[in-house]
Parts: C-alpha cells; structure tokens; sequence
C-alpha cells in the first residue's frame, strides 16, 4: 500500500535527480556526452514538451468522454513537423540569425523592435499559458491523491496540496533556470533534464498500456472486443468538423506555445536536427498515444461507475495492487507535468523580464544609464519573481476555474490563447509589409475575444455576474453573449472563438499593415526576417548609422553581458579591425554587433532602447533599406529571370540538337543521293567516252562495228537524259513543286492506255501480257496521265525484270471496300526477301538484271510511289513468298 | 603470249568496250558479269590480271578482291579496279584491301591499257 510519504520521498528523489542531470549537463567536459546533448534525438525529445499530464492522463479521459478527440491532438503537431518543415526551419534560422529570445521576442523584433508590441505579446503568453500551468497543477494534485489514497477517486483536488505544489515548482525551476545570465539563453541542463523526463513518461506510458492491454484486459484483441469499445469508437464526432478544427488548433500551438518556442527555436543547438525530429518527433507521438484506446476502453469496463477517466492510468494498475508500477506512473504523469511547468515558466520569465521589468526599469534609471549599475542582478531578480508569479497566476485560475475537471478541455483554451500569434508569426516569416502597428492591433484584438469568449467564461459559476453574461450578454447586449458573439449560434465554445478571433486577428492584421506605411526599421527587419536566408543579419552596420564612444558601449555591455563576456567580445572586434589593444573602433558595424549580442538576453526591442542611450545620430539609411529590399527583390526576380532563360535555352537546345540531328540524317542522305546520282550518271557516260575514244583512236574499224558502236554512244546518251529528267521529276514530286490536278477520273481508263502502250514491249520481249479480271468502271481522284505513267511503269518493270522461260505479266483490277486497287504480278524472279524495303527507294535497282541485261535507273518505283502519294493512295509491293514472281498493287480511295 | 585478262563487270556496253580495247593490245578476255562469277573465273580459267568493277551483283568487287587476297595460291593476282563512285572511300577501301590500281569512270581506254600492260611487267612471281 503506497502511502503519502512514499509518493512524495519518491517525487523528491526523481527531482534531485534532474538536477543532477542538468547539473552534469551544463559542468561536464565530457566532449561524447556534450555531442550526445547537441544530438537530434535530445532535440527532438526536449520537443516532447508538447506532451504534457495533459496527454499523459488527459488522453485517455478525453477518449472516454468524446471518443478520438484526443488523436487530432497528435495530428496536428505531425503534420506541421512533416509537412511544414520548411516553416519551422524558417523560423530557427531567423531566431538564431538574429538571437530571438522568445516568441514576444520574435514578433517585436520582426515588426521594427516596437517595445509596446513586446508587453502585447508578452501578456498574452502569459495570461495564454495561466489555463495550461494549472492544468499541470490540477493533474499532478489529482494524482497524489490518487496514489497516495488520500483523497476519493471521484473527488475534487486539494487546493492546498495544489498550493504546495505551486510553491514547489516555483522553487525547484528558479533553481533550475536562472542559476545565472548565459551569455546566449541556452540551457542546456534544462534540456538534458527535460529529455530525460520525455524518456519517463513515453517508459510509464507504455508501461501501464502494456500491463492493461496484457495483464487486465487478455490481449489486444479480447479489449476491443470488449463492449466498451464500440462506446469509445464509435463516437459521432470523430472525423467531423470539430475534429479538424482540433487538429488545425494543435498544429499552430506547436509553433506558438510559448514552451514549444523555447525548445524548437531558442534552444535549437543544430539547425539540421530538425530533420531528423521532423520524422522523430511524429514517431513520438504515435508510441505514446498508442495505448490510450485501450487502457480507456479497459477503464470504462473495470473501472466503478463514476470514476475520474483521467486517473484510469493510475487507478488501474492500483485497482491490481501493482503499487509499484502506479508510484512509476505517478512519476511519468510528474515529469510530464514538471517538464511543461518548467519549460514554460522560463519562457515566460524571460519574456516578462525582457520586455516589461527591464524596459521599465531604463525608464526609471534613464537619467544615470551610463553609470555602471549591473542589469544582470536586475535580469535574474525579475525572472525570479516572474516565474513565481507566473505559477503563482496558475494557482489562482486552477483555484477558481470552475471546470476543472475536464483536464483536455483547459489545454484547448491555452491552445486557443496562444494561436492568435500565428497571423503575426506567418506575416513575420512570409510577408513584407506587415506593420507593427498592424500587428499589435491584431494581436489585441484576437486576444481580447479570446478572453471574452473562451477564458473569462471558465470562472463563470451557476449565478453571479458572469453567469448573466453568458445569459444575456455584456451589459445586456444580445450580439455580445460569449458563446453566440455577434449572434454567431451552432458552434461549440472553442469553435466559435477560433472563428471571431483568427478572423478578426487576420484581418486587422493586413488590413492596418496596409494602412500605415512602414518605418525605416519596420522595413529594415521585414527585409532581414523575410528573405532570411540571402540577407545575412550582419548586414545592419551598412543601414543603420550611429556613432558612440567605445566607453559607453563597453560600460553598456559589460552591464549586461558581465566583464569577462564584454572584454572578450571587444578584444575579438579590435582584432577583426587589425586594432592593437583591447578596445576596438566603435564603429556602425560593431555597434550592430553589439546590440545584436544584447539582443540574445535581453531581446531585441530592449537592447535597442539601451544602445540609443549611448549611440547618438541614428539614422537609418532609407536609401539603403529601400536598395536592400530592392536588391533582394531584384536578386530574385533576376533569378527567377535566369531560371526562365536556362529552362528556355535548354529547350532551344534540345530543338537544335534535334534538327541538327534532323540536318546531318539529310546530309547523309544528300550525300548518298548524290554519290548515286554521280555513279549513275557515269555509267552511261564510261560507255559514251570509252566507246567515243575508240572510233577516234581506231583506225580500221569496220562499218559494221562503226555502226553498233554509234548506236551505243546513242542509247547511252538517251538513257542519260532519261536519266536526269527522272532525278529532276522526283526531286519536284518530292519537294511538292510538282503541280498536279486532281480530276475525277476513271483509273480503268489510264489501265487500259497502260495497257495499250505495253502491247509493244511486251510482244518484242516476249512476255505474255493478259488482262484478268477488271471492275469495269469506277472513280477516283487523280490526274490521268500520270496515273498511267505509274501502270507502264510497274507493267514495263514487270516484263523487263520476268527472265522465266515463258513470261507472263497478269494485270486485274477490283474495288475493295471504298478503294479501287489494281495489280501487277509477273511470274519472274520476284523480289528477295531482304530487298523488299528497298525497292521503293531511289536508286534502288536490285540486283538481278534485266532481259537485255541492263538494269534501270532505280527511280521509276520511287517517282511511281510519290505520284501515287500525291493521290492519296498507296503503292504496295504484296508480299506472297508462295507465289513466283512479283506483285505489286496500285490502291486508290474512291472519290465520293 | 598472249595474256589472259578476267573483266568483272556488270554493265553489258562497258564490258564491249573493255573487251575491244583489251583485244586491241593484245590480250584475250573473259567477262564475269557478277562477284560470283568472278571467283569462279579465278578458279578455273587462271586469268593474269583482273579489270573489277565495284558495284556488282550478289558480290561486290571489294568481297572478291579481299577473297582474292585471302587465297594462297591467288593472292598475287593484279587487280585493276574501275568504280563509278570515285570517292575517296572506296579508293581507301581497295588500297587496304589490296589492290594494285584503281581508276575512276569514266576511264580513258588508254590509261586502262597502259595501266594493265603495266601490271602485267610487274607480275609478281608465282601468280
């Protein structure tokens, strides 16, 4: 049986071992330690912030009350860390660039380093994280009591146990965060801390899932069979539109709550580590919600009546006496607790200190700011008191919050408090003429009907006041009830409140940007902030111009930084200036520098208030902001420009190669043709010369001889000019200079005068030429004489070619379909098979010789083809390997 | 005695000319009209030189010169060859594959003597 003591000697033993923890962290000299706390894995742990007693006891109660509510939860954290990791990764490389401090940090200094927008922004952080630190409170009370049996399963927390607990917390994280002023806010202890405590409650998690699901509920599947299950899945607002403005809610919070800030940005060692947490932190996620059906499933069946769903991870293992692995689960539950409580709390302290006391302070003291009084007591003083005030301010609102019970349904009004710093934060990353006071008007603005919708009605009891409100509306009014502002009904609370205030944020934001104009500062940083990654932070000396005496600055920094810091940045910057001695020249440059390093402790706008204080003659370059912006806008349009132009002159390319590819195939081609041409023509012109050469050399030839010789040099000299009419008619056919008129004819008539023409030829070479059978009449569109240009050919190619013993050549004709087709066929040689491709080609004369020996041109089948072509038909050579001889077929579409 | 000269060519006028001239200087001729043909002659009718043509049926002039070329007992046979293409591939083809003269259509009747009467003096011996 755990008894009181036991539960809290065990807290107190796991908190001092988080301090040894982060004691080693921040002492150790152990270099593979301190590479493991820079490592990915701790980063992406230290995020696990995110998980809070929230979701280590809340998840389950939420599953219980609305079914898979709590996954949208998980959801959208998952999708801002695999989809938009470009985001957040904009948002690291701004926070290390320019030393962001916090997320008020972030948006001030982003909007001109305006000092007002800094306490906006602080205070909403602050009063947005109130609801959330009471939660912690009310979820770590709850569970002592729990584990240590001594209050009722079903009964309210103990607001003094609460008290003590605040009271201790506060403690434990002054101790813990503001030992002293670092040099940059990096605390690397708090982070070794808190990823150890991420280790602890992902361990008891999974514990106490697997104890239920295995040693209560009989496995897996005996759970969900359980009748319970079908209550908690079969919820009818899984999946709707409350569901998906959930997870949009959860996916801002984790770039906006203050503590997530802190953690991702400020503390970001590396920025590549967020591509490993971009699929680990996910992956955390997802094993740490894993059991939460189950063990709410397994508590809604064993559990009485009555019971609190968000204790069911502790009751459950107690309800079986394994009081070991509940005291376990009450630390889980604590670390989860603690970790978002200390986290968050020096967030916030150093947001409050930075951006109220410290300011507030140099208004005091404005008359003796360059007397040498040490801020640093002033920094930790106030982030002291700040952190117990802020635990202080998260008691009081769990004391008397009247829906307290319900723990998911408080982190959801957090969620919604710290969303309206996302229009600011997009606008800061994304858009250029945001303005600050457009921010703070948008920022106010979302903030205040968040308070009147959604905080203020939580303290509302069942009569009072507030309660009236809720009824009535402010003053009376209708249109300003807190759940149905402006008349707005059928939403729930949380809805209705994201809507009005992301609305109106959103829309003042552009709105009054728009209607201001931008300061030169305002400019200056929207240029550095947005184009982040071209326009290098150390750009300012060459924009902003001041000047100051290197005392003032070296009292300034040393007030802030403490001496060592201070003498060592200025011996640094004298020897960057090739300056001897410690004190450099305190020039535009190095005063930026300077306020830059200011910056990363005591935040943007307060660091510029205290360098104006000792600079003098500031004035910033318009000129240069307006060249920068300019510049930026003209180096992306340029390469924009070039990316075009290279996308441009590929393509150019790629048509050039192809037509040059294109210009060489006819090239090639050409010289081909023309290496043909010359070995025809030479040909005949061999026998014309050879045969000339011998009747002028030779004497005694005879008449006979003279006379054959002579009729050589004739036929040679007519196949010649036979010849080259050939090249000249395909070269017209070819290039479609040959004019030709269609007419609409009857082909049988052109067979028949091919015929007719043939007779002769045919009967001297002696080929039988007969006619089959023919269609008799028909019409098509074609020019006569050509048409029977193209039958003598292939009837002369037919009977010239036939070297059978008793050569026939057989022509039919018939209509097939919607064309008229005639045929040559003979019943010599045929054409071999590998000559089958060619014989349409110029040139192309084959081999076997004709009759006389002789063999033609190689042109009469390439002019036939192009003149059949220009008809619109198609001149075959039909492949029949059965049958002797060749066949070739002349086919016509029919003229409508 | 007479020589025995072996013309490889396809072109019926060409091969009437050729064999006119040949006659003239003295020499007998026996024709082959294609690469085959031409192989055959080599075997059987032991020609002297051979007047090859290029572009012949079933195998061209430069299939048979490298034939030639490849046999023992024929490879010193002068080959003349006539070619109607005249580039300078084919005059680098042959002279890789052996030839021993190589002119371009069309010829002159008295540079195809000259240049076979010559070939025949050079004779290398054993052909």
């Amino acid at each position: 049986m755990l008894s009181t003591n036991v539960a809290l000697v065990t807290s107190l033993l796991y908190v001092a071992l988080l301090f040894l923890i982060a004691f080693y962290s921040e002492r150790t000299t152990n270099e593979g330690y301190r590479r493991l706390l820079r490592s990915p894995a701790v980063y992406t742990l230290s995020i696990s912030v995110y998980c809070t007693s929230w979701t280590f006891f809340g998840a389950v109660g939420s599953a219980v009350r609305t079914g898979l509510d709590f996954a949208a939860i998980y959801l959208g954290p998952t999708l801002i860390f695999v989809g938009w990791w470009f985001f957040l990764r904009k948002l690291v490389r701004i926070g290390k660039a320019h030393r962001i401090t916090s997320i008020a940090d972030l948006i001030s200094s982003r909007y001109g380093k305006d000092p007002r927008l800094a306490v906006l922004a602080t205070l909403v952080a602050v009063v947005g994280t109130t609801p959330y630190i009471a939660l912690q409170l009310n979820a770590i009370t709850t569970s002592f009591g729990v584990v240590s049996r001594s209050a009722p399963l079903s009964g309210a927390p103990d607001i003094t146990t609460a008290f003590w607990l605040a009271i201790a917390l506060a403690t434990f994280t002054i101790l813990f965060g503001t030992r002293n002023v670092d040099a940059d806010e990096h605390h690397p202890g708090v982070v070794a801390a808190i990823a150890f405590e991420a280790l602890v409650k992902l361990i008891a998690l999974i514990s106490v899932g697997l104890f239920v699901v295995f040693g209560i509920g009989g496995g897996v599947v005996s759970v969900f069979s359980l009748p319970e299950a079908q209550e908690v899945l079969k919820s009818e607002e899984a999946f709707g539109s409350r569901w998906m403005v959930l997870t949009m809610l959860s996916a801002v919070a984790i770039i906006c709550l203050p503590r997530q800030f802190q953690v991702t940005v400020v503390e970001n060692a590396d920025e590549r580590g967020l591509l490993t947490a971009s699929w680990l932190f996910p992956t955390y996620l997802l094993l740490i919600s894993l059991f939460v059906l189950p063990i709410a499933i397994v508590g809604l069946s064993t559990m009485p009546a009555g019971s609190n769903p968000d204790m069911f991870v502790l009751t459950l293992p107690m309800s079986e006496r394994q009081d070991l692995l509940a005291l376990f689960v009450f630390i889980g539950g604590f670390s989860s607790a603690t970790s978002m409580v200390i986290v968050a709390s020096i967030a916030l302290s150093i947001m409050v200190s930075n951006h109220i006391v410290v300011p507030i302070t140099l208004w005091l003291k404005r008359d003796s700011v360059k007397r040498s009084s040490d801020l640093r007591t002033i920094l930790l003083t106030s982030r002291r008191f700040s952190i117990a005030g802020i635990l202080l301010l998260g008691f009081l609102y769990f004391a008397s919050s009247t829906q307290s019970d319900a723990l998911a349904s408080i982190g959801l009004i957090a969620f919604a408090g710290v969303a309206q710093f996302m229009p600011s934060i997009v606008g800061a990353l994304f858009w250029r003429n945001g303005t600050a006071l457009g921010a703070t008007w948008a920022l106010g603005a979302g903030f205040v009907i968040w308070l009147f919708t959604l905080l203020l009605p939580t303290f509302a009891g069942e009569s009072g006041a507030l309660a009236d409100m809720i009824k009535h509306g402010l003053f009376g009014y209708e249109l300003l009830k807190p759940y149905e502002l402006f008349g707005l009904k059928g939403f729930d609370p949380l809805s209705h409140s994201l809507f009005w205030s992301l609305i109106v944020n959103s829309a003042l934001l552009v709105l009054v940007s728009l209607a201001t104009t931008q300061k030169p500062l305002e400019r200056l940083q929207s240029a550095l902030f947005v184009d982040v990654y071209r326009n290098v932070a150390g750009q300012e000396g060459r924009l902003i111009r001041r000047s100051a005496t290197v005392d003032d600055l070296y009292i300034l920094a040393q007030r802030i930084m403490g001496v060592p810091d201070a003498t060592e940045l200025f011996r640094n910057h004298a020897r960057e200036q090739d300056i001897e001695g410690d004190m450099p020249l305190p020039d535009a440059a190095f005063i930026a520098q300077l306020e830059r390093r200011l910056a990363a402790i005591i935040g943007g706008a307060s660091a510029r208030v205290l360098v104006s204080q000792v600079a003098i003659g500031e004035t910033i370059s318009l000129d240069e902001v307006i060249e920068l912006v300019d510049e930026t806008q003209q180096v992306l349009e340029y390469s924009q420009r070039l990316e075009q132009k290279s996308t441009e002159l590929e393509q150019t390319a790629s048509q050039l190669r192809y037509a040059n590819e294109q210009l060489r195939e006819m090239d090639a081609r050409k010289d081909e043709f023309l290496s043909q041409v010359s070995h025809e023509v030479r040909t005949p012109m061999t026998s014309i010369r050879s045969f000339a050469e011998i009747l002028r050399n030779t004497d005694n030839v005879d008449s006979e001889q003279n006379k054959r010789f002579l009729d050589i040099i004739h036929d040679e000299s007519i196949r010649l000019t036979g010849l080259l009419d050939e090249i000249l008619e395909l070269g017209r056919l070819e290039s479609g200079q040959m004019s030709m008129t269609l007419d609409q004819i009857d082909p049988e008539q052109s067979l028949q005068r091919a015929l007719e023409t043939s007779l002769g030829l045919a009967e001297a070479s002696g080929v039988t030429l007969t006619s089959r059978v023919r269609t008799g009449s028909a019409d098509v569109l074609a020019e006569p004489d050509r048409l029977t240009q193209v039958f003598i050919n292939l009837i002369s190619n037919a009977i010239h070619y036939n070297t059978s013993d008793s050569p026939r050549v057989e022509i039919e004709s018939r209509l097939v379909g919607d064309r008229y087709e005639a045929i040559v066929s003979d019943n010599g040689p045929g054409i071999p098979a590998n000559e089958r491709d060619l014989v349409f080609k110029k040139f192309a004369t084959g081999w076997s010789p004709g009759r006389d020996g002789h063999s033609g041109t190689g042109l009469g089948l390439a002019i036939s083809n192009e003149i059949v072509k220009a008809f619109g038909g198609e001149l075959l050579l039909v492949e029949d390997s059965d049958v002797a001889g060749a066949t070739f077929k002349v086919s016509l579409p029919l003229a409508v | 005695m007479n020589k025995r000269v072996a013309i490889v060519e396809d072109e019926p006028h060409i091969v009437e000319s050729l064999r006119f001239i040949l006659n003239r200087a003295g020499h007998d001729v026996i024709v082959a009209d294609n690469g085959d043909a031409a192989i055959e002659i080599v075997k059987n009718d032991s020609p002297d030189i051979m007047v090859l043509d290029i572009m012949l049926p079933i195998k061209n002039g430069f299939e048979v010169l490298k034939w030639i070329r490849s046999q023992t007992r024929y490879r010193s046979l002068p080959v003349l060859m006539l070619t109607a293409k005249g580039q300078d591939k084919d005059r680098n083809t042959a002279t890789s594959l052996g030839v021993d003269a190589f002119i371009a259509k069309p010829f002159s009747n008295d540079e195809v003597v000259d240049c076979v009467n010559r070939l025949l003096v050079a004779e290398r011996p054993g052909g």
